[in-house]
């Protein structure tokens, strides 16, 4: 058996050179200046960006929250239903997330430009027009939108993987229905929660596709100020390795105590 | 309450779906501009075969797909065999790594290999590393194989560990019992993790961004940059084109379970 871990040679070379190297370089790159001397004026000089990681952040809390909001009773409908028709709507969530994101972004720009389909239905219903496009709001829509699915999914699967017969025994011992979902489902669904509230707050708060869309370049999000440093006009790579850093570690960071949370759910 | 479940689901629903709809239904639109209907038209279907751009940028990004889902497979199910015989120490240390990728986001995976690309080709002088099709099929790999190793890792800890040591007891060659008795065993969790991998790679816009350069843009990072002027409704009609396929893939694939499902149960049945 021994012989076999030779196959994962290979990879362990992969990994090495495309997965610790690049970090490794975000790294050195974060603590040198231009001419590769150490610094930590990087870091320093992110304080002026304070704004951005604030906005970054609160759109990508209520994005969470929101998704939140509207995922949980979609899951638990949807896991009510007869298992046939489970397996319809399971694929009717997913389909969307297999047409490119950057499309269904640019959708959401037909619907909410200041000429756009919304504010014609409104206008010609009479009713006052709408500013979103160009807006926070607007990018919190859209990444609603497209995150949607990441926080349904993962809490379905936990609402239907639980073990029934806890439900019918609490009942049996004079739970009420609400007391049942309070007390047994909704903690028994909790690891589906905090994965989906993993898989929608990190891609949240790091995007720059759908800020840049939907937000018109008013609302600069933690993700466009990483790519203009390296791919645009405000091109400093050291600033921007700096950024990558904090901004990776914040979300391991939140990630390790989503987990601790969760396993101490798990040991109850 | 039935009523109000069923309400809920439907509101939620056309929230998904009506942007597609009205993003396809603008695939006909003869005009231009994004929100006024001008009448019916196939001219944007009709232009899209004759753009080579994005017949280009959509080969790219097949090729792409295809070549990183298989080598990604292959680099993949033989890591998870390894690891999956490995000690506990050593097995997290991989495992750990692996997680990497998932875990991070995509614009750091993307800056991350643009940094080991740009210090490869300039500082090291290894043309090889100019950022072309070849550096976005590194990404890719990159980026796919962690889900390959996730969805094998599941079937080999189901598997009865004496089966292989069975077969090399009854003489069979270490390769044999691999390809014979091991890999049929895992086959679905190999087959699944290469589906993924695929699909990842094509839903991919942000890491192929940072690593394509602009000689092999794929169609994500293409669509990218048209967004900054103006997209064009070849676009949509594009997005019609793949929305449908995926569609129907999907159907099939669904109807073929469901039928597996029945197969199994008569089966069962019978026996």
């Amino acid at each position: 058996m021994k012989k076999l871990t030779r196959f994962a040679w290979p990879y362990g070379g992969w990994m090495m050179l495309f997965v610790i190297v690049p970090l490794l370089i975000v790294v050195w790159f974060a603590f040198t200046n231009g001419a590769g001397d150490f610094t930590l004026d990087n870091f320093i000089s992110m304080k002026s960006y304070g704004k951005v990681f604030g906005r970054s952040f609160g759109l990508a809390i209520i994005t969470t929250v929101i998704c939140l909001v509207l995922g949980y009773p979609l899951a638990y409908i949807m896991s009510k239903l007869p298992p046939k028709k489970q397996g319809v709507f399971v694929l009717l969530t997913m389909l969307p997330m297999w047409m490119n994101f950057l499309l269904r972004t640019y959708a959401w720009l037909t619907i909410l430009e200041n000429t756009g389909l919304l504010n014609r239905l409104l206008g010609a219903l009479g009713l006052p027009l709408l500013h979103i496009i160009n807006t926070p709001a607007a990018v919190a829509l859209g990444m609603i939108y497209n995150y949607l699915p990441f926080m349904v999914l993962p809490i379905y699967t936990a609402l239907t993987k639980m073990d029934h017969s806890l439900i019918e025994a609490a009942r049996d011992l004079g739970c009420s229905s609400r007391q049942v979902f309070v007390k047994v489902v909704l903690p028994l669904s909790l690891p589906g929660v905090i994965s989906g509230i993993t898989m929608v707050f990190v891609p949240g708060v790091s995007t720059f596709v759908i800020s840049k869309l939907l937000g018109g370049g008013t609302s600069m999000m933690v993700g466009d100020l990483i790519d203009i440093q390296f791919l645009g006009g405000a091109y400093n790579p050291n600033l921007g390795a700096a950024i990558s850093l904090v901004m990776m570690i914040v979300i391991f960071l939140f990630m390790g105590i989503m987990q601790r949370f969760d396993d101490e759910k798990g040991v109850k | 309450m039935k009523f109000l479940q069923r309400f809920y689901m439907g509101l939620i629903f056309f929230f998904l779906y009506a942007p597609i709809l009205i993003l396809m239904v603008f695939s006909f639109n003869d005009s231009k501009n994004r929100s006024v209907w001008d009448g019916f038209t196939l001219r944007w279907y009709e232009e899209l075969f004759h753009d080579e751009q994005i017949l280009q940028a959509l080969l790219v990004t097949l090729s792409v797909a295809v070549l990183s889902a298989l080598i990604s497979t292959v680099l993949g199910t033989a890591a998870a065999i390894g690891i999956h015989n490995m000690k506990k120490g050593p097995r997290t240390t991989y495992l750990t790594v692996n997680n990497i990728p998932v875990m991070n986001p995509d614009i750091i995976t993307g800056v991350s290999m643009l940094l080991l690309f740009v210090f490869l080709s300039q500082t090291m002088r290894l043309g090889i590393f100019q950022l072309s099709f070849f550096t976005l099929l590194l990404a890719h790999v990159t980026f796919n194989t962690p889900y390959v190793i996730l969805s094998v890792m599941p079937k080999l800890r189901q598997m009865d560990p004496n089966i292989y040591e069975a077969a090399l007891d009854l003489g069979a060659k270490p390769r044999t019992a691999i390809t014979k008795v091991v890999l049929p065993q895992i086959m679905p969790g190999v087959v699944t993790g290469g589906i993924m991998a695929f699909t990842m790679s094509l839903d991919d816009v942000v890491v192929s961004y940072f690593t394509s350069g602009s000689t092999s843009q794929t169609l994500g990072a293409y669509i990218f940059a048209m967004t900054k002027k103006q997209v064009s409704p070849e676009i949509n009609a594009l997005s019609t084109i793949m929305f449908l396929v995926i569609f129907l893939l999907l159907v099939v694939v669904n109807i073929r379970q469901e039928k597996d499902k029945q197969r199994q149960a008569r089966m069962r049945k019978r026996y």
